[in-house]
C-alpha cells in the first residue's frame, strides 16, 4: 500500500492554521437575530411565576419565550425535557426562556431582566439519594412518557432504566470461589469542555423548510429528531454544519437546536443564532454521565476470576435523554475485558438534579471500566498478587464469549495479551512496587486494561459519493462531520489507494449538508473509519467499476485485462495500452467529436450485518461489531506529606488492527490520553449540597494545560478486524478508556490507600489517607 | 460581549481623572476606573458589576512610570505584571506576579488591578507588604503619600474617588533574598490553596501571605516567630498558626484543614531552605 | 462611536459601542472570525490576537483600548515558521484553539526566539487545548525556536 499508512497531513491543514476554517458560530450576517437564555439558578424547584415583561420591554427585543411557547416533551430515550422548563426546574442551569433581541447584548441584557420567582424543593444530588426511599420522584409522569423500545423504567420511582446482563450461574460460581472482593467506586459529571461552545442557528422559511446550522457532530439525528419533535417533514429540515470545534461525544445530543427553533418561529422564522456561553456550555448544555458502583470478584487462590457481580447506579441527571443508552452500552461491557463464566449486572440509571448527560469519548465504558479495573486491583491486593499478572491471567481472548453472550474471535477481538506485554515492557513493570525517592517523595506504577464494543443502531447507515472532475481528480463527499480526529483525511487516503491515485487528487468536502450529502449515521462511537470506510471503498470500486467500463470501449479490451494505476486505466499485460482517469471520467470524446459516458458518480453504503438491541431482562444481543482492546500505564511522583503529585509518563498499548495515519492515529490517541488524565486529575463538577454548581468557568473548572503533560509513550499492535477497512480497528476513544483507572492505581499504591474516587486530587487522597485529620 | 453600555474615557493626568471620577459620580454614571480593565470586562459580562463610565488611567504618564533610583524604586499603578516581570526591577514582585492568571492575560493585568481587586488573592501586594513600599494615592485633594501597611488592611482603603498612581520601594530591597511559591489546587494556572512570599534581610526573613485566610496579609507577630532559629522548625510553624489574623479558609479549592497542611508544608520547605 | 484601528497592517474603521470588546470587533464589524471566543473570561486564550506585537486576549481588552495600537489576528499571518511547523508536526486537530496558539506562539517567537522551555511553558500555558495532548504543539513551537527562521511574513 502506498497511501494508507502513510502520515498524510489532514486535508483542512491550511484552513485551520490561517483562520480559514469556519464553525458554526462564525457565520456572521447583519440580518441574524440573536438569542440569549434565562436559566435556573436553582436545582430544584418550582416556578411560581414568570415575568418577563421587563424583558419583552428592553431595547431591542423581538420576543421572550418561556416554558408555555411549546408543551413538546424531547429526549432521545425517553421524551421527558420541556424545551423550556414548564412550572419546575430540575437541575442548575436549566433553561427558563429564551430572548431573541437585535444584537446579542441586548439578548443578554433582557435576558437578566426576566424575573422568575421560585419555590426551593428537595434536591436529590446523587444516584444513592435518588435510590433513597424518601427520596423526591423528580418524574411523576415516568410510565406515561414516550420511551424507545429497549428502555425499561420503574415509574413510582427515580428509575429511568433497568438493565440486566446476566451469564452462568452467580451464586454457584461466587461459592466455588475462595477469595471474594467487593469495591465500590463514586464519581460525579464533569464536562466535555470542547474549546468551541455549542451554537445553532435556526431559519423558517416562507414554504415551512427549516434550516438548521448546528455546531453537532449528529447532523443526522438532528433532522431525525427535529422533524420528530415538531411532526415536521425529515425533508424539509435541512441540517448543515461545518467544522466542528472538538465534541468528545458532547455535541451528539440535540439540545440548542428545538429552542433556536421555537426562538425562530416567534420571530416570524427571521435566522435566529444562540452561541452557549462556556458558563451556560458546562451548566445547561449535557456533560459527562456520573456513577456509582459495586463490583463483586470472586477468584481462586491463584487468580482465575469465576464470579463477578455488579451494580451499576448512573447519574442520569433531571432528563434522559442518551444517559440510559450509555448505561446500557457500558453494562454490555460490563466485565472490562476479562473472561467471566458467572456473571450478574444491574445497571440502573437514575434521574437526579445535575445537569444531564451526553455522550462522553468511550460512552459508558470509561466509568466502568473504572469501577471493574479498581475492582481488580483490590483483587490482587487481596490475593497478593502482580496485579498485571492477575489481568493477564484473566485476560479475554477468541473462544471466550461477551458478558452480551457473543462468541469472539481473532477478528471481533483485539490482541489483548500481546498488549500486555508490550506494556509491560515498556512501563518496566517488573519494578512495579513503590520507589522511595526521599523521605517524602516516591515514585509508582499503575496499570489498567480495556476494552469496547462501540454500540449504535443497529440500522445506522453511512453512505459515501465520489465525484470525479474533469482533470480526473475526486470529490469525496461523505456525512462524517470533522470534529478533529482527521476521518475525512483517512477515507481520502482510502479512496485514493482503492483508485490508484495521489490522495492530493481526493478532494474532501467538509461542510455536511443532510438535503444532498449521504447520511452518517453520527459521528460518534469511532464508526467514522469502519462505516464511513466500508462506504467509502464500496464507492471507490462502483466508480473504479464505471472507469473501466468506458475504457474497456475507448481501449477496446476486456474489462477484465484492466487494471488502475497512477490515475490511469491500462492492460494488465501491456501498460502501454492506457488511458488517463481525466479522458474517461467526463464522459469520452473520440476525435471525431462523438461522446459516450458521462461524469462518473461513486456510490458506496454501509450497514453492520447482525446487530441487535440488548434483551434488558439478559443482556443478550449484539450492540456493535467488535471489542478494540488495550492496556495502559500511568506513573506518578508524589509528595506523600501533602498528597499532591506530578504525571511523570503515560503508556498506551492499543491493538489498531492496521494504522491507516501513524501521526494522526498517535495524536489521536495521545489527545485521548491527555483528555484522561486531565479529567482523573482535575475535572469534576463541584456541587453544593443544593445542587448549586461552582466551578462554572475555565478557571474553576480546570483541564490539563501546557507542560502539565508527561511524556506520553504510545505504541500499536497491528491485530486486523476483517471486517474493517484494511482491518484497521477504531482508535479515538481508546486512548482514553483505562486512563484514570491507571492514574487511580499509581495514585493509590504511591499514597498507600484505596483511591475509588474521581478526581484525584490531594485534598481527595488525603481525606482518603488521614480522614481528613491531623 | 459587555451587556450594557459605558463611556469610555482616557484622561492625560491625574487630575483630569479624578475630576472626571467626580463629575461621572455626580452624573450618577458609577463610574470605575479602568487600569487592567481585566476584572471589570470579565465581571461586566457576568452580570455582577454594573458602570456607565470606565476611566482609562494608562494615558496618564505617572501610572506608566517605572524607575530605579539611588533611594527608591517607582512602580506605576497602571504597569503590567509582565512588564514588571520582564524589567527585572523587582525580582521578588516579578516573580510573585508571575503566579497571577496566565502570561497573556498578565500582559494586560496591571499591579494596580491586581492589589484593587474584588478577588481575595491579591498576590502582588506581597511583595509590597514585605518591602514596606509607600503608595502614591491620588483623589480630589489631592496626592498623599502613605505606608502600604496603613492603606491595605485586608484591602485597599480607598476614598471616593481615589485611585492608586504608584508605589515607592526602598531600593535596598531590590535585590535582597526571596521566594516566592503559589500552591494551586491541581493545576498550572489558576486561583492558588496558598501563596507566600518571603524577603530577607539583615534583621531576618519576612512572610506574607495569600489564601491562607479571607485576606493577604503579612504579620511581624509571625514573622518574629518564624525567625526564632533556636526553635524546631515544626514548633515554630505551630507556634505561628496560634497567631494568625483570621481562621485558615475552607472553600472549593481547599478545606481549611487541608489549607493548613498546605501552608505548614509549604513553611516547612521554605525554611529548610533558607536555612540551609 | 467611530473606532479606526490598525489590524494585518490595514487601518479599518468600525462604528461599535464603547463597552464592545476587541473580540467582537474583529469578528463582527471586522469579519475576522479567526479570532475565536472560547470562554470570554480570559481564561482559554482562543481568542489571542497580538497587540503591538504581544499577545493579548481579546475577550479582555476593550476595541477602543487598542485604537492606536497595532493589532494582528491569524488571517493577518500567511505561510509563516509557526504555522507551518503547527502542519508537519499535527499541533492540532479540531482547530479551533489553533489560532490563538499560533499567536500566541508567532509573538513568543518574534520576541523570546531563544526562549527556553521554561519560557516557552509560561508563555503557552496561557491557552488550552482540548483535543492534542500539548505535545505535538510543543514539537511545533520548539522546532520554530530553534531553527532561527524568520517568523514572519506579513500579508499585504
Amino acid at each position: 500500500m502506498e497511501i494508507v499508512g502513510k502520515s498524510v497531513p489532514r486535508k483542512e491543514s491550511l484552513d485551520k492554521v490561517t483562520g480559514a476554517a469556519t464553525y458554526t458560530a462564525d457565520r456572521i450576517e447583519p440580518s441574524i437575530l440573536h438569542a440569549r437564555l434565562a436559566v435556573s439558578p436553582y436545582a430544584h424547584a418550582r416556578i411560581v411565576s414568570l415575568d418577563a415583561s421587563a424583558a419583552q420591554n428592553a431595547p431591542g427585543v423581538l420576543a421572550v419565550l418561556t416554558g408555555d411557547a411549546s408543551e413538546v416533551l424531547v429526549g432521545e430515550e425517553i421524551r421527558d425535557r420541556p424545551i423550556l422548563a414548564r412550572d419546575r426546574v430540575r437541575y442548575y442551569g436549566e433553561p427558563v426562556a429564551v430572548v431573541v433581541a437585535e444584537t446579542e447584548a441586548q439578548a443578554q441584557w433582557a435576558a437578566n431582566l426576566v424575573q422568575v420567582q421560585y419555590e426551593p424543593l428537595p434536591v436529590v444530588n446523587s444516584p444513592a439519594e435518588a435510590l433513597h426511599p424518601d427520596a423526591p420522584i423528580l418524574h411523576e409522569r415516568l410510565k406515561e412518557y414516550e420511551k424507545s423500545e429497549d428502555v425499561v423504567s420503574v415509574p413510582g420511582t427515580n428509575i429511568a432504566s433497568i438493565v440486566h446482563v446476566i451469564k452462568g450461574d452467580i451464586e454457584r460460581g461466587l461459592a466455588e470461589c475462595e477469595k471474594i472482593v467487593e469495591n465500590t467506586v463514586s464519581f460525579g459529571p464533569s464536562d466535555h469542555a470542547a474549546m468551541e461552545t455549542r451554537s445553532a442557528v435556526v431559519q423558517i422559511m416562507p414554504d415551512g423548510r427549516v434550516f438548521i446550522d448546528t455546531s453537532s457532530q449528529a447532523p443526522f439525528a438532528v433532522k431525525k429528531y427535529m422533524a420528530r419533535y415538531f411532526g415536521l417533514e425529515p425533508g424539509r429540515v435541512i441540517v448543515r454544519t461545518l467544522f466542528v470545534g472538538g465534541a468528545y461525544g458532547g455535541k451528539s445530543s440535540v439540545q440548542l437546536e428545538p429552542i433556536v427553533y421555537l426562538a425562530s418561529r416567534a420571530v416570524g422564522g427571521r435566522k435566529v443564532k444562540l452561541v452557549n456561553t462556556r458558563e451556560q456550555d458546562i451548566t445547561t448544555s449535557p456533560v459527562r454521565i456520573g456513577l456509582q458502583a459495586k463490583v463483586k470478584l470472586g477468584s481462586t487462590h491463584d487468580g482465575k476470576i469465576k464470579a463477578v457481580q455488579i451494580v451499576y447506579h448512573f447519574d442520569g441527571g433531571a432528563y434522559n435523554d442518551k444517559s440510559s443508552a450509555i448505561a446500557l452500552s457500558a453494562a454490555s461491557d460490563c466485565t472490562g475485558p476479562y473472561s467471566v463464566e458467572n456473571l450478574h449486572c444491574e445497571c440502573l440509571t437514575v434521574y437526579t438534579n445535575h445537569v444531564f448527560p451526553a455522550a462522553f469519548r468511550g460512552f459508558g465504558h470509561t466509568e466502568m471500566t473504572f469501577a471493574i479495573e479498581r475492582g481488580i486491583d483490590a483483587l490482587a491486593d487481596e490475593l497478593g498478587m502482580d496485579p498485571w499478572e492477575l489481568r493477564m491471567r484473566n485476560a479475554i481472548v477468541p473462544g471466550d464469549t461477551t458478558p452480551t453472550r457473543n462468541m469472539l474471535n481473532s477478528s471481533n477481538l483485539g490482541d489483548l495479551r500481546t498488549c500486555l506485554e508490550r506494556m509491560r515492557e515498556l512501563s518496566g513493570w517488573e519494578d512495579w512496587k513503590v520507589q522511595q525517592l526521599n523521605d517524602h517523595t516516591v515514585r509508582a506504577k499503575g496499570i489498567a486494561c480495556f476494552w469496547k464494543n462501540s454500540s449504535f443502531a443497529s440500522n445506522a447507515v453511512s453512505g459515501v459519493i465520489l465525484l470525479f472532475n474533469q482533470d480526473g481528480s475526486v470529490n469525496l463527499e461523505t456525512g462524517v462531520v470533522e470534529l478533529g480526529t482527521g476521518s475525512k483525511t483517512v477515507l481520502a487516503q482510502m479512496v485514493a489507494e482503492r483508485l490508484r491515485m495521489s490522495v492530493d487528487r481526493v478532494h474532501v468536502k467538509f461542510k455536511v449538508n443532510t438535503l444532498d450529502t449521504p447520511e452518517h449515521w453520527e459521528t460518534v462511537a469511532s464508526r467514522s473509519t469502519f462505516f464511513a470506510g466500508r462506504a467509502a471503498l464500496k464507492a471507490a470500486d462502483d466508480a473504479s467499476k464505471q472507469l473501466i467500463a468506458i475504457a474497456a470501449t475507448v481501449l477496446r479490451a476486456d474489462p477484465d485485462d484492466l487494471e488502475l494505476g497512477d490515475e490511469k486505466v491500462f492492460v494488465r499485460a501491456d501498460p502501454r495500452v492506457q488511458i488517463p482517469y481525466k479522458d474517461i471520467c467526463y464522459g469520452y470524446r473520440y476525435p471525431n467529436g462523438n461522446s459516450i459516458g458521462g461524469q462518473i458518480i461513486g456510490r458506496g453504503h454501509f450497514i453492520q450485518r447482525w446487530m441487535s438491541p440488548l434483551d434488558p431482562a439478559t443482556g443478550e444481543g449484539q450492540l456493535g461489531p467488535e471489542w478494540n482492546v488495550g492496556a495502559q500505564a500511568v506513573e506518578i511522583e508524589m509528595d506523600t506529606r501533602d498528597y499532591s503529585y506530578r504525571i511523570v509518563k503515560a503508556i498506551s498499548v492499543n491493538d489498531a488492527g492496521k494504522v491507516l495515519n501513524p501521526k494522526g492515529a498517535f495524536g489521536q490517541v495521545m489527545g485521548a490520553m491527555a483528555m484522561g488524565l486531565s479529567y482523573a486529575s482535575h475535572e469534576g463538577f463541584d456541587y453544593t449540597d443544593e445542587g448549586i454548581l461552582l466551578n462554572t468557568t475555565l478557571r474553576t473548572y480546570s483541564v490539563l494545560r501546557y507542560g502539565e503533560n508527561p511524556e506520553y509513550i504510545v505504541e500499536f499492535i497491528e491485530s486486523p478486524c476483517l471486517d474493517a477497512p484494511f482491518g484497521a480497528r477504531s482508535l479515538g476513544e481508546y486512548g482514553l478508556i483505562s486512563i484514570p483507572a491507571a492514574l487511580a492505581s499509581a495514585v493509590s499504591r504511591a499514597a498507600g490507600v484505596r483511591m475509588n474516587v474521581l478526581p484525584l486530587f490531594p485534598e481527595t487522597i488525603w481525606r482518603a489517607k488521614d480522614g481528613g485529620s491531623v | 460581549m459587555i451587556p450594557f453600555d459605558f463611556n469610555y474615557y482616557r484622561p492625560a493626568t491625574i487630575e483630569e481623572a479624578v475630576a472626571l471620577y467626580m463629575r461621572l459620580d455626580q452624573k450618577g454614571k458609577w463610574p470605575l476606573y479602568w487600569s487592567g480593565g481585566t476584572e471589570i470586562a470579565t465581571f461586566a459580562r457576568l452580570n455582577q458589576i454594573y458602570t456607565e463610565a470606565v476611566i482609562d488611567l494608562k494615558g496618564i504618564p505617572e501610572c506608566r512610570a517605572l524607575a530605579v533610583e539611588e533611594q527608591e524604586m517607582t512602580l506605576g499603578s497602571a504597569l503590567t505584571l509582565s512588564e514588571i516581570h520582564d524589567s527585572e526591577i523587582f525580582p521578588l514582585l516579578g516573580a510573585t506576579g508571575s503566579g497571577i492568571a496566565d502570561r497573556t492575560s498578565r500582559n494586560k493585568i496591571t499591579l494596580g488591578g491586581n492589589v484593587c481587586s474584588e478577588l481575595i488573592y491579591k498576590e502582588a501586594i506581597l511583595p509590597l507588604l514585605l518591602a514596606d513600599s509607600d503608595v502614591i494615592v491620588a483623589g480630589v485633594s489631592g496626592a498623599r503619600r502613605l505606608p502600604i501597611a496603613q492603606l491595605f488592611q485586608r484591602s485597599m482603603q480607598l476614598a471616593k474617588g481615589e485611585f492608586l498612581v504608584q508605589f515607592k520601594v526602598n531600593t535596598s530591597y531590590r535585590l535582597r533574598p526571596y521566594t516566592s511559591v503559589k500552591k494551586r489546587k491541581q493545576s498550572a494556572i489558576g486561583y492558588p490553596i496558598i501563596t507566600v512570599a518571603t524577603l530577607t534581610t539583615e534583621s531576618g526573613s519576612r512572610f506574607a501571605f495569600s489564601g491562607l485566610c479571607d485576606f493577604p496579609f503579612r504579620s511581624e507577630e509571625i514573622e518574629k516567630i518564624l525567625n526564632q532559629h533556636e526553635l524546631p522548625v515544626g514548633e515554630r510553624i505551630r507556634q505561628a498558626e496560634d497567631r494568625l489574623p483570621a481562621p485558615i479558609r475552607s472553600d472549593m479549592l481547599a478545606s481549611a484543614n487541608y489549607r493548613r497542611l498546605v501552608w505548614q508544608v509549604t513553611l516547612e520547605d521554605l525554611l529548610a531552605n533558607m536555612e540551609a | 462611536m467611530k473606532l479606526r484601528l490598525n489590524v494585518n497592517g490595514e487601518i479599518r474603521s468600525a462604528d461599535v459601542r464603547p463597552a464592545e470588546l476587541l473580540l467582537d470587533v474583529l469578528r463582527e464589524n471586522l469579519g475576522l472570525t479567526g479570532v475565536k471566543p472560547g470562554c470570554r473570561h480570559g481564561d482559554c486564550g482562543a481568542c489571542t490576537v497580538t497587540v503591538d506585537g504581544l499577545p493579548m486576549k481579546s475577550c479582555l481588552m476593550l476595541a477602543v483600548e487598542a485604537a492606536d495600537k497595532t493589532v494582528e489576528t491569524i488571517e493577518g499571518l500567511q505561510d509563516s515558521p509557526v504555522q507551518r511547523a503547527f502542519v508537519e508536526k499535527f499541533a492540532f486537530q479540531c482547530g479551533y484553539c489553533t489560532p490563538g496558539f499560533i499567536m500566541n506562539s508567532h509573538a513568543l517567537a518574534h520576541l523570546h526566539p531563544k526562549a527556553d522551555k521554561a519560557t516557552v511553558r509560561e508563555w503557552l500555558q496561557s491557552n488550552i487545548c482540548r483535543c492534542t495532548s500539548y505535545e505535538e504543539i510543543q514539537e511545533a513551537v520548539e522546532a520554530v525556536l530553534s531553527s532561527g527562521q524568520p517568523t514572519s511574513r506579513m500579508m499585504n
